[in-house]
């Protein structure tokens, strides 16, 4: 188990940059996720930290000692690749111990371990069968093991839920959390799903564009995201940003100098006319049972502003009906022309180039 | 490529389970040297590595001789190793080009290459010719809706991997003075022949001995070929109403073209080399009626009384110089085919 | 009549019932299976006959030999005749001798009497035999045992070697990016363009040079290392997912083990194309040994066949049975693996 430093991490493909100068400290036996837009980066700093990649620039530090430029295979890093790459020509139980016998582990602690992670993962009774032979789910657990037996520093997944079917993912996602609980290593979870990333992660790392938006721990993403990117991107349905100057709000010392008002769809609430901020006209319902989800758009603004609005329970509401309603203060987001969070408190925004 | 893959599955799994015995044991011992050779040198430099023994196997036996070769040709003498052999310039080069008439190879100094030059070119058109309408044929014939049609393609496939010369043994066995042909001639009230004392007939044999020998290879690649043609194409013209011969020739023609040229070349390729099964089946004969140029770069350099290095260079040089455009042009047309 | 002729060029007809132009199409196969077949089917049943039956004009199809009796009083096996007697009759005569236009002959059952019959009244009674003697006298007269062990040699070995330096090359250029990869690959397909025809001579100096001349390194090594495997191999491995190997890396194997271990053995149907073609390359190989093996201890089957059937008294019988023997081995595997290399020949559009 061991903690990962990264200073000023860079990479290139060509004339392409694709990672900016990232900054990152993982504690020892944090599970991190790192989320973002395809094409954000997460997926090449997930290969810089193994070692598939070069850096072009910065360090890279594991356990205190510098690696940047180490092969791979002497990280003593685990992966879970988004195909599983399980070797289709050995059974399940060569594929966990190959990397066993590649560093030279005696033959009955290779059985012990190899054994111990086939309990583990529910898998003993498929040792001696291909990768071919089994279901996803199972492929996905070999993968996972193979990491295991290792006893790794650090484990890596890279997007290890993408290739199954959304109630096994449900599923392995759980398994992941108890796994983490009871191996307790570090862990390092790339992935662009964020229901994944809220459940999963200590922390999670948000990436654009080869830069680190935000690192925080789920709730803090959600509830005090530094910037409009965080906002937007974090949360579901995406929390409505809107121009300051929509709202019947008094400008003065409460907006300051903010430019937009981000509000999430919970805190939009119906109330009466007279409270009101902004009166909506409803363009679509869904009932989920529990909740209702109103897609409004305002009336009286210029433009087509569209707002969100999540109710708790079911609603009478229909289609062209008119609701005026409130934007809770105390959830107000405010951000400036920048598109910085402005906040009494400082909060570390972005990582800088 | 994948079809191809999937088929030896069960054919490769028996011996597949030796080899992987022997791999293993191969394994175990290279394993310890080629893990330090990587730690002393880096991973990054494993792939020289890896390229290392092939490429000294091409340097020692391709590259270097190239370069050796071009120091033969413009050398004299008759010894063997370079350092040993006089400079004499293109004077080899002239020796081959000294002709009265380039017409009649009987006025050349070196008049056995050019009836080598002759008789290769004659070889080659009528190769070329035969080859490609006997190997369209069958597969247009092996294309239809038959019968056991794995078994017909692998009838005409079959000498494709003879020896040539057992190739070679074969017909000369059927067709020496008291042979099977000559047997069938006379009991159809004909004369006996005597094929390879007539240089006509010789020259006849060779060509329909290649073509006996090689033709299930095209035949293969053109039949592959006329597969991919995709059956509804056939059904639209058909609906269209159009002749057999408009659709065999604005249809099966263009998009076999591509295959078709690919078996030009390479036929033109494989003739303007041909050596073992005429050598083997005429040694030449009768006189120099059936000689081609690698026989007589063959014979200069090491049938000969007085082994003729230089000569055989200079030759090797102008065959090599006609095979690499014609290889170039191969290159050229199966890269726009794969394209 | 061209029309119909084009319709058989062209039409790729259904089931409709017996056209013309299938049974053109049939007759065309059949000659072509007498044509293909025929040849070779010939030569295996001129090898079974005895030096006598192959001087034969015109031939028998089958191997006969005449058949001898022992008769009382006559110390060597007679040669048996069916004659027609002056009376019509016809017996079944042994020959003692023959004298000009009569020949001397005996019934076997009254062997004391001697009848005087004319030549032309007799014909030789014959049967079915197999002169297995082609086949075994070669053994222990000529050297044949050890062509053949040379060839199998050559061919074991050197595919081998091809195998493994090959697939090492296509390893590199399909799995790495390393400087100098375009002029490595450059390099290969060169020497796709160099057939040995033309640097006999040359490399028959490095040969020697090397000290290999006659002794089957000579044959094995130069062809060794072929564009053609590089090609097929790199080819296929490039279709192997990189995951695999970056896995494997994660694994810390090292890049011998992850070549050997997760590498080859997921090339295992590409090797089995390239051990075929390289199989059939060296088994029929024959210019180059000619060159360069001149000791007739270290001739391959090609080379002893060719020598053999160049002297002056051409020994056919055995010749033809030691042709059958240098085909088998090939015919054997085609009879296997037919469908196999066809179709990795179809696909890879060489041979």
């Amino acid at each position: 188990m061991a903690g990962l430093e990264l200073r000023g991490v860079r990479k290139d493909f060509g004339s392409v940059a694709v990672l900016k100068g990232i900054d990152l400290s993982i504690a020892d036996g944090e599970f991190i996720v790192f989320v973002g837009p395809s094409g954000c980066g997460k997926s090449t700093l997930l290969r810089v930290i193994a070692g598939l990649e070069t850096a072009t620039a910065g360090d890279i530090h594991i356990d205190g000692a510098e690696v940047t430029r180490t092969a791979a295979s002497d990280r003593g890093l685990a992966m879970v690749f988004q195909s599983y790459a399980l070797y289709p020509h050995m059974s399940v139980h060569q594929n966990m111990s190959f990397a066993l016998e590649n560093m030279g582990v005696p033959k009955a602690e290779i059985a012990r371990r190899v054994e111990r992670a086939a309990r583990m993962l529910r898998l003993t009774d498929y040792l001696h069968r291909k990768p071919g032979a089994l279901s996803g789910g199972q492929r996905q657990r070999v993968a996972i093991g193979r990491a295991i037996v290792r006893d790794p520093k650090i484990f890596l997944f890279d997007e290890p839920l993408s290739n199954l079917d959304a109630e096994l993912r449900v599923a392995t996602r759980k398994e992941l959390a108890a796994l983490h609980a009871e191996i307790g290593g570090t862990m390092i979870y790339v992935t662009h799903d964020q229901v994944e990333a809220m459940t999963l992660a200590d922390r999670i790392v948000v990436l654009n564009a080869g830069r680190i938006e935000q690192i925080g721990t789920p709730l803090d993403l959600y509830n005090r995201p530094a910037n409009l990117f965080v906002a937007g991107f974090i949360g579901s349905p995406r929390m409505n940003l809107l121009p300051a100057d929509a709202a019947r709000m008094p400008r003065d010392n409460f907006l300051g100098d903010a430019v937009t008002v981000g509000i999430r769809p919970e805190h939009v609430q119906p109330c009466a006319e007279a409270d009101a901020d902004l009166t909506v006209q409803v363009d679509l319902v869904e009932q989920l049972g529990g909740e209702t989800f109103l897609y409004t758009t305002a009336l009286g603004c210029p433009g087509d502003l569209k707002v969100t609005i999540r109710i708790d329970g079911q609603s009478a509401l229909a289609r062209g009906d008119r609701l005026p309603v409130r934007l809770r203060r105390e959830h107000l987001h405010l951000f400036d022309s920048a598109g910085l969070a402005c906040r009494p408190d400082p909060i570390p925004a972005r990582s800088h180039a | 490529m994948t079809d191809m893959m999937r088929l030896p599955e069960a054919a490769a799994r028996r011996p597949a389970g030796l080899v992987a015995g022997g791999a293993q044991a191969l394994m175990r011992l290279t394993d310890p040297p080629m893990r330090a050779l990587q730690r002393l040198i880096g991973a990054a430099r494993m792939p020289y590595v890896f390229l290392l023994p092939n490429l000294v196997f091409f340097g020692l036996f391709v590259f270097l001789p190239i370069a050796i070769n071009i120091v033969f040709s413009m050398t004299g003498g008759t010894a063997l190793y370079p350092a040993e052999r006089p400079y004499v310039g293109a004077e080899q080069y002239a020796r081959l080009l000294d002709c009265g008439s380039y017409l009649d190879p009987g006025s050349c100094q070196e008049d056995l290459f050019w009836r080598g030059v002759g008789n290769t070119l004659t070889f080659t058109v009528f190769q070329m010719v035969a080859m490609v309408l006997f190997s369209l044929g069958t597969a247009l014939v092996l294309n239809r809706p038959i019968r056991a049609r794995g078994f017909f393609r692998a009838v005409y496939f079959f000498p494709v991997l003879l020896s040539p010369v057992v190739v070679a043994l074969i017909w000369k066995w059927i067709l020496q003075r008291d042979g099977l042909l000559n047997a069938a001639l006379t009991m159809a009230g004909g004369q006996k022949i005597l094929f390879f004392v007539d240089p006509g007939w010789a020259m006849f044999w060779s060509v329909f001995v290649s073509v006996w020998a090689h033709m299930g290879f095209y035949t293969l690649i053109l039949l592959a070929g006329l597969q991919a043609i995709p059956r509804d194409v056939y059904e639209a013209a058909e609906m269209d109403g159009t002749r057999p011969w408009r659709v065999f020739h604005r249809i099966t023609l263009p998009l076999l073209w591509p295959n078709l040229l690919v078996v030009l070349v390479l036929v033109l390729i494989r003739s303007v080399q041909v050596f073992d099964e005429v050598f083997v089946l005429t040694g030449g004969g009768p006189g120099t009626a059936t000689v081609m140029i690698v026989q007589y770069i063959y014979t200069t350099a090491f049938a000969n009384q007085v082994q003729n290095f230089g000569l055989a260079g200079a030759a090797s040089v102008l065959l090599g110089a006609v095979l690499f455009v014609l290889t170039m042009v191969q290159l050229f047309l199966t890269r726009r085919r794969s394209s | 009549m061209t029309g119909g002729l084009l319709r058989l060029l062209t039409l790729r007809r259904g089931g409709r019932g017996w056209h013309w132009t299938d049974v053109a199409s049939y007759a065309y196969l059949a000659v072509g299976v007498l044509l293909m077949f025929g040849p070779v089917l010939w030569l295996v049943l001129s090898s079974f006959k005895t030096p006598s039956a192959l001087l034969e004009f015109p031939p028998s199809l089958l191997p006969m030999a005449q058949a001898e009796v022992r008769v009382e009083g006559y110390p060597q096996p007679l040669p048996l005749f069916t004659v027609t007697m002056e009376d019509g009759s016809v017996r079944e005569l042994a020959q003692v001798r023959r004298i000009g236009i009569a020949a001397q002959m005996v019934d076997p059952k009254e062997p004391a009497k001697t009848i005087r019959v004319p030549v032309d009244r007799r014909t030789p009674v014959r049967h079915l035999a197999f002169a297995v003697g082609n086949y075994t006298d070669p053994l222990t007269q000529f050297d044949f045992l050890r062509y053949l062990r040379n060839s199998l040699v050559v061919t074991v070995v050197a595919t081998l070697i091809t195998l493994l330096i090959n697939s090492m090359a296509a390893y590199a250029l399909s799995v790495y990016e390393f400087r100098g990869k375009s002029v490595a690959m450059l390099g290969v397909i060169g020497t796709l363009m160099i057939p040995i025809t033309i640097i006999l001579a040359p490399v028959y100096l490095v040969v020697t040079k090397l000290g290999f001349v006659d002794s089957l390194w000579a044959v094995i090594l130069p062809g060794a290392a072929t564009p053609t495997g590089v090609f097929l191999l790199r080819q296929y491995m490039l279709t192997i997912p990189r995951d695999l190997i970056e896995a494997a890396r994660m694994d810390k194997a090292s890049e011998w083990r992850i070549y050997a271990r997760i590498v080859m053995p997921l090339s295992l149907p590409a090797l089995a194309v390239l051990a075929i073609f390289s199989v059939m390359w060296r088994w029929n190989d024959f210019l180059w040994p000619l060159a360069v093996l001149t000791k007739t201890e270290v001739h391959t089957l090609p080379i002893a066949l060719n020598a053999f059937q160049g002297e002056l008294q051409t020994q056919w019988h055995y010749l033809l049975a030691m042709t059958v023997v240098t085909l088998l081995p090939v015919a054997l595997v085609f009879a296997f693996l037919q469908r196999f290399i066809t179709s990795g020949i179809a696909n890879t559009g060489m041979k």
